[in-house]
């Protein structure tokens, strides 16, 4: 028996996805959103300050939460569930989340980026326990306390400033001896001398515990390679991030960071597939840029099926 | 069954002392992830209505020291309770299936 097929699946729960949703709601294709429960970037995120409209600026959540009221306002499903697997079937496309299959004619995926790890010993043993991903979610228990951000980015600057409020002290450790985030993240930190210490040119080695918690870290000099010891109750990554694309491996084309390869309107190397914001962005990573792709996705989506109809296809 | 809203006031009693497993959710308003583990974990509430485990959550602004007392350093962190010990605990948003697997292991 053949299962009816939707039109429209979108893969995600960010603001590319919910903007890929609004769009193809409006268009009346009935969009399917599978929402999985990693939480994408701007729900990490205190205050967007660069999404134009808002002058006063906006909280991330709140940015993501609009958008997604404004999908569903629409029509816009939303399905709490992580696609597990996905495939090109000859003419559409099946996609495994949880213990139902869904069949669409077109899919947008929209999965986002998790924050990078370390890869060093003891990180996992204490994530949760001092090593976090997330200084908007966590800082406020490192009240008295000290912690560690290590990353150069805009990200990193953010968490910094998180901590600040909470924290005792603030170390940044950089692999560099620059910081690449923007002109005014940087500026902000390098205000705020009396709480905030940077160690340049320096890597971490290993997380330190007592069984319980972190207490230190363990650091290598990426010049004289001279290892030393920094005494911390926290350890916060900001060192980048990788596209959720695992499931899509082998069936789309990724590079060679595993970012999806679109090209100018959101296509993919398989006709009917569309991809937006991070998990196809390592280079602006922005919620306007993120938003735009969803958009441009969406309609070519639409474009897409209009064309199946016209030709009699479905 | 549906959330039960925990306190420091009511730890004890609802949690500790409950003959039924109970799952905490510990959150925060300021915490974006925990808004994503809501919804969620409604889902649950409400698949496992009249069963035999308790789901509550417990906002950590409000109980500071249920949140110590468990050291929870990182939200959301869901545990499970049972017999007035802690024998499971995850940091980080969680789905549904894996509190679903988490759940049904222990009741």
């Amino acid at each position: 028996m053949a299962r009816q097929k939707n039109e429209v699946i979108i893969i995600g729960g960010g603001i590319a996805a919910h903007t890929a949703a609004l769009y193809a709601a409006r268009a009346e294709l009935k969009p399917i959103v599978l929402q999985a429960a990693s939480p994408d970037q701007l729900s990490l995120t205190t205050v967007v300050e660069n999404f134009p409209g808002f002058p006063e600026g906006i909280l991330g959540t709140q940015l993501v939460e609009n958008a997604k009221k404004q999908a569903q306002k629409f029509g816009a499903q939303y399905v709490l569930a992580q696609a597990d697997s996905f495939d090109i079937k000859k003419d559409y496309f099946e996609i495994v989340a949880g213990k139902e299959v869904y069949q669409a004619l077109t899919v947008i995926i929209a999965t986002g980026a998790a924050a990078r790890r370390l890869d060093v010993p003891g990180e996992d043993k204490y994530f949760g326990r001092g090593v976090s991903t997330c200084a908007t979610c966590d800082a406020a228990f490192y009240r008295d306390r000290e912690a560690v951000v290590v990353g150069g980015g805009d990200s990193a600057m953010e968490e910094t400033l998180a901590l600040y409020k909470f924290a005792k002290k603030v170390t940044i450790i950089h692999r560099k001896n620059e910081f690449k985030a923007s002109k005014i993240m940087q500026e902000r930190v390098f205000s705020l001398k009396d709480k905030i210490e940077i160690i340049w040119g320096t890597e971490i080695t290993e997380v330190l515990g007592d069984g319980q918690f972190v207490t230190g870290l363990k650091l290598k000099n990426i010049k004289t390679d001279e290892m030393s010891e920094i005494k911390t109750n926290g350890l916060f990554l900001a060192i980048g991030h990788i596209p959720n694309t695992k499931i899509f491996i082998n069936k789309i084309q990724l590079d060679e960071l595993g970012y999806i390869v679109t090209d100018k309107k959101s296509h993919i190397n398989v006709n009917g597939v569309f991809a937006a914001g991070d998990c196809q962005d390592h280079i602006f990573r922005q919620a306007i840029t993120s938003a735009g792709s969803g958009c441009q996705a969406a309609m070519e989506a639409e474009r897409y099926i209009e064309k199946l109809k016209a030709d009699g296809k479905v | 069954m549906s959330e039960v809203t925990l306190n420091d006031e009511n730890f004890n009693a609802e949690v500790l002392s409950s003959k039924t497993p109970v799952l905490v959710d510990f959150w925060a308003s300021w915490c974006g992830p925990c808004k994503m583990q809501e919804p969620i974990l409604e889902e649950v509430a409400a698949l496992y209505q009249g069963k035999n485990i308790k789901i509550g959550r417990l906002n950590v602004d409000e109980a500071p020291r249920s949140a110590n007392r468990f050291l929870v350093m990182s939200i959301p962190t869901l545990m499970i309770f049972k017999d007035g010990r802690p024998v499971e605990q995850m940091i980080g948003v969680q789905d549904k299936n894996t509190l679903i697997n988490k759940i049904d292991k222990l009741v």
